[in-house]
């Protein structure tokens, strides 16, 4: 990596700017009750210092990536990743697969329920993930209201449970199809509009399903939410907590298996492509004859029954929900793990969410950070990697003779 | 009737306060056409830098009038270096992305933002110094109009006016106005854009810092959360008015303020903030292009 | 000046007026286009051709004026006016752009393939199961894509990302995408543009075998050797308004259209 000195300098005026920017709200705070006023003098080393190892590093990534770009020329040609790779060699992609799912299965037995648990959530969180990189990494629809599909799984279970004493297994479905048919109903209206005034209006939505829930005491309990719901059954079985965790954790292994193959294969299909074309030229799209309005529909209706699932789950697995669980926040991290992991890329969101639930999880001095990372990664990600960590590999078809059969090779 | 015009003047001061964030949305959009969802941000730091300014200098026991006064420079000052700096690196790298990178990453600015104050100050609510004394002369009147109320329509108005005078006559004011109407033109005609941009975010961080302060006198705390609900709700007026148009967001502002200010005094006040959230998105389906905007067909 | 006429046209547009604000990009405009007919477009820029293009396909709704299209086989006429871009689409006429609008992080065969959309019919359950008919389905269409990539010369890089095309390839492409859709009246904007003098040569001879396979054509072009060389009939506007209409040879000379393009060649 070479700096010229102009470099360098160029970074220190950065530097000196952040410190002059960060000064009144990193350095002085004031307290109005006891009147008294702290200077934080050290915080203006750790900007001065941070800020200059990040805007060197910045401008090595930009320049590295340029060159990159001026090398092949075509820079974007996706390669695809080490783990993609394996997975795709025939010879290592059964045993890989083994591998993963014997770690998964042996997980709870290895470490303990509290690790399960933990691990529950991250799997929460892989399957909200791919539901809603069907919306936003594929179809390109920036829904930031997504939680309030999450939000609708977990009251219809809580509140059909409540009410008519439905168990789990029946909710489940109904969850999922009514956040779906919520997703439908908000998406007929909104699905017409541009990009950027969508994305406000999702917002707008899943703020006012968070206020209804809040402020319609008789129909929601409001703020105080709902608790004693019921975790789900295993033929009648009375289960002890510990095991009752084990057993949503198998239960949520089988939604992610049972959600990577579904998203799978939508998203090489027919409809699959026409939601990647959306995503690219929507005006093309509809020159080529694709109901523009239709393919939106079933991708935000096709994510939000995911959410709605979850949200079942999630009612299930901490027997109580409130509004708070479902703030805009919420939806923003579920969005930066689709960032993160890459548009449209299965195995990127797979990894990312596992990474951005479990390491706040683990690094306990980290967790404060939580939301401050979210923000930062979502600027950064767009900025200097907007493809993800693993960016999703378009998919290729093998003609065995030229013209006549030709046959489909899975990618992820 | 009391009660009319006090709700009527209470929903003039609100919009007032909508109409000063509310104009930094429209500039941003009319020049690059993006959402500035950290714009809510901006304010709160506008907030919160005059707060910390005002608080730091009465206890160190400096006149009324002096605080206010350094409050309302430090506050503008550090909001626009926030809405400039914002720009540089958040947008200025993504203009010629695919569309949907810039909105992400003025989200990440937003929910960056407002965890970095979090983190670097507090998560209560803070007691904000009174910096608008109660005017004698306002006295009789008290009843339905508060001396803050009264300082707020004033300062709105005078800011207002000097905006349009700003925009009217000064070469950036004009450079802003063509960049507005035709980017690809104004760099043919040697306008730097760049520049342009940059005094956009800036001047349209300094309103909102104003605003910020103003309105944290007039309620009397702050949050590092006040910039999300605020900033939606100017968007909702800035597009009520016809986003990208500059006296429509002022329209939209008040109409917006009055509205939610007879809805909360007649109706109920539980709803408030569904209130505004289900104008906006009954605008945005029924009428996208606003009350002043133009709908326009874009070029294929 | 007008030619003499047995069947009825294919496209029959009639006072076509489009209005942006003040402008007035296109002035009630009269014509037609026959069945397997070449019609060529021409004008200085500006004219309103892709105006014009953009209200028959439905992109921008025209303030006045009507558009008839007629199916060649069935004879059935449909009024365009009012209908999304993707109804058109399906009724057989489909459109290349003229500032490429390819999916250029999708796969040249996947190009290809989005335009077999409106021909076929697998949803989300076909899609989840994957069953016997959705197979066939998607073979089918995978078969039909490569089909037409041949056809334009593409049939070698069908795993190439669109946007890492050559200019030329990315317009063959486009006409490809175009095609898939099965148009029986296909739009061209400026197909040339762009390209080299031999690839002009084969776009003649692709042209050409397109409206042999049965295909009418409308284009746009500048390249007035490649309009003379093949268009049956011109229409030539300026101004938003048809000046002249006419063989090739009758365009030539014609007074009118000199002086539009006065300063320009004519030839
Ligand atoms: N969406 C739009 N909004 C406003 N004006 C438009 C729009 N689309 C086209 N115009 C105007 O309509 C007129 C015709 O433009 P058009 O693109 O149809 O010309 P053209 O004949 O295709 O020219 P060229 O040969 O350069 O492609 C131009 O003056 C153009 O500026
Ligand atoms: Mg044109």
């Amino acid at each position: 990596m070479m700096m010229t000195v102009k470099e360098i300098k160029k970074s220190l005026l950065v530097s000196l700017w952040f410190v002059f920017l960060t000064f009144p709200i990193m350095v002085i705070k004031v307290n109005p009750i006891e009147r008294t006023v702290t200077w934080r003098w050290s915080n203006v080393l750790y900007v001065a210092v941070g800020s200059f190892v990040i805007s060197l590093l910045a401008k090595a990534w930009l320049v590295r990536k340029a060159r990159a770009a001026g090398r092949q020329q075509a820079a974007c040609q996706a390669r695809a990743s080490i783990l993609q790779e394996l997975l795709h060699r025939p010879g290592y992609r059964y045993p890989l697969i083994i591998m993963f799912s014997g770690l998964a299965l042996a997980f709870p037995h290895l470490f303990s329920t509290y690790q399960a648990n933990i691990m529950t959530t991250a799997l929460m969180y892989i399957v909200l993930g791919l539901g809603l990189n069907i919306v936003v990494g594929v179809a390109g629809l920036l829904d930031l209201g997504y939680v309030a599909f999450y939000a609708i799984g977990a009251y219809s279970y809580a509140l059909l449970n409540l009410n008519f004493h439905l168990g789990f297994w029946a909710a489940l479905p109904i969850g999922g199809l009514l956040a779906a048919l919520f997703g439908l109903l908000l998406g007929f209206p909104v699905l017409r509009l541009r990009g950027d005034y969508l994305a406000i209006v999702t917002l707008g939505f899943g703020e006012i399903i968070r206020l209804v829930l809040e402020n319609w005491n008789a129909f929601s309990k409001g703020p105080s939410g709902i608790s004693n719901i019921p975790r789900p059954g295993f033929f009648g079985l009375e289960m002890s907590l510990d095991h009752a965790m084990i057993y949503m954790y198998y239960l949520m292994i089988g939604l992610v298996l049972l959600t990577v193959f579904v998203v799978n294969r939508l998203q090489h299909s027919r409809l699959g492509r026409a939601w990647l074309a959306l995503r690219e030229d929507e005006i093309a799209c509809q020159a080529m004859g694709i109901d523009k309005t239709r393919i939106k529909l079933t991708a935000f209706a096709l994510g939000a029954f995911w959410a709605g699932l979850v949200g079942v789950i999630f009612a299930a697995k901490t027997t109580f929900v409130n509004p708070a669980s479902f703030t805009f926040l919420e939806s923003a991290i579920i969005l930066a793990i689709v960032v993160l992991g890459g548009m449209g890329s299965i195995v990127g969101v797979i990894c990312s969410a596992l990474i951005l639930t479990l390491l706040p999880e683990y690094l306990r001095a980290l967790s404060e950070y939580r939301m401050l990372a979210f923000g930062a990664i979502l600027v950064a990600m767009m900025i200097f990697k907007p493809e993800g960590l693993i960016a999703a590999v378009r998919r290729t078809y093998r003609f065995h003779e030229r013209k006549s059969v030709a046959a489909l090779q899975d990618d992820e | 009737m009391d009660y009319f015009i006090e709700l009527f003047l209470s929903g003039l001061t609100r919009g007032s306060i909508y109409a000063l964030i509310a104009l930094g949305y429209t500039m941003v959009y009319g020049i690059i056409g993006l959402i500035n969802f950290a714009h809510g941000e901006i304010y709160m730091i506008g907030a919160f830098t005059s707060f910390i300014v005002a608080t730091t200098l009465s206890i160190y026991g400096f006149p009324l009038a002096a605080i206010v006064v350094v409050a309302g420079v430090a506050a503008a000052i550090w909001s626009s270096a926030y809405g400039y700096t914002v720009e540089k690196i958040a947008y200025k790298p993504l203009r010629h992305a695919p569309r949907l990178a810039p909105l992400i990453s003025a989200i990440g600015m937003s929910i960056l933002l407002q965890n970095y104050v979090l983190l670097a100050q507090t998560s209560d609510f803070l007691a904000f110094p009174a910096l608008i004394p109660e005017f004698a002369f306002m006295e009789p009147v008290a009843h339905i109009i508060g001396s803050s109320d009264l300082v707020i329509l004033i300062t709105t108005a005078v800011v207002m006016l000097a905006l349009t005078l700003f925009i009217k006559f000064t070469r950036i004011g004009k450079a802003m106005r063509a960049t507005a109407q035709d980017r690809t033109m104004a760099l043919l005609v040697g306008i730097n854009v760049d520049r342009v941009i940059s005094a956009t975010f800036i001047l349209g961080s300094a309103l909102a810092a104003i605003g910020g302060l103003l309105i944290a006198s007039h309620i009397g705390q702050i949050n590092f959360a006040i910039g999300f609900i605020a900033g939606i709700k100017a968007f909702t007026a800035a597009v009520l008015g016809g986003i990208g148009s500059i006296p429509g967001a002022v329209l939209g502002s008040l109409v917006l303020g009055l509205t939610e200010s007879f809805a909360t005094g007649y109706v109920s006040s539980d709803y408030e903030d569904v209130f505004a959230f289900s104008l906006l998105v009954l605008i945005l389906i029924f009428k996208p292009s606003g009350l002043l905007g133009k709908a326009d067909t874009k070029k294929v | 000046m007008m030619n003499k006429r047995m069947s009825k046209p294919i496209l029959d547009v009639s006072g076509l007026t489009m209005d942006f604000g003040g402008i007035r990009a296109l002035d009630h405009l009269d014509f037609d286009v026959q069945a397997t007919e070449i019609v060529a477009l021409i004008g200085p820029n500006g004219a309103g051709k892709t105006t014009l293009f953009n209200c028959l396909t439905g992109i921008y709704q025209p303030t006045d004026g009507e558009i008839r299209l007629a199916c060649p086989k069935t004879g059935q006429q449909t009024r365009l006016n009012g209908l999304k871009p993707n109804k058109i689409t399906e009724k057989g006429m489909a459109r290349t752009f003229q500032n490429i609008r390819l999916f250029s992080q999708m796969t040249v065969l996947e190009n290809v393939m989005i335009g077999r959309h409106c021909r076929t019919h697998s949803l989300i359950l076909g899609a989840i199961l994957r069953n016997r008919k959705t197979r066939e389905e998607e073979q089918e269409t995978i078969h039909k894509s490569y089909e037409i990539l041949e056809k334009v010369g593409l049939a070698g890089q069908v795993d190439e990302l669109a946007g890492n095309l050559s200019y030329g390839a990315q317009r063959r492409l486009e006409i490809a995408r175009a095609l898939a859709t099965e148009p029986f009246l296909l739009l061209l904007d400026e197909p040339a543009a762009g390209m080299n003098p031999q690839e002009t040569v084969e776009l003649v001879t692709l042209i050409r075998q397109i409206r042999d396979e049965g295909h009418a054509i409308l284009l746009i072009e500048h390249d007035m050797k490649l309009v003379m060389t093949l268009s049956d009939r011109v229409v030539v506007m300026d101004y938003g308004e048809k000046i002249a209409e006419g063989t090739p040879e009758q365009i030539r000379t014609n007074r009118e259209v000199i002086k539009a393009y006065l300063g320009e060649d004519g030839e």
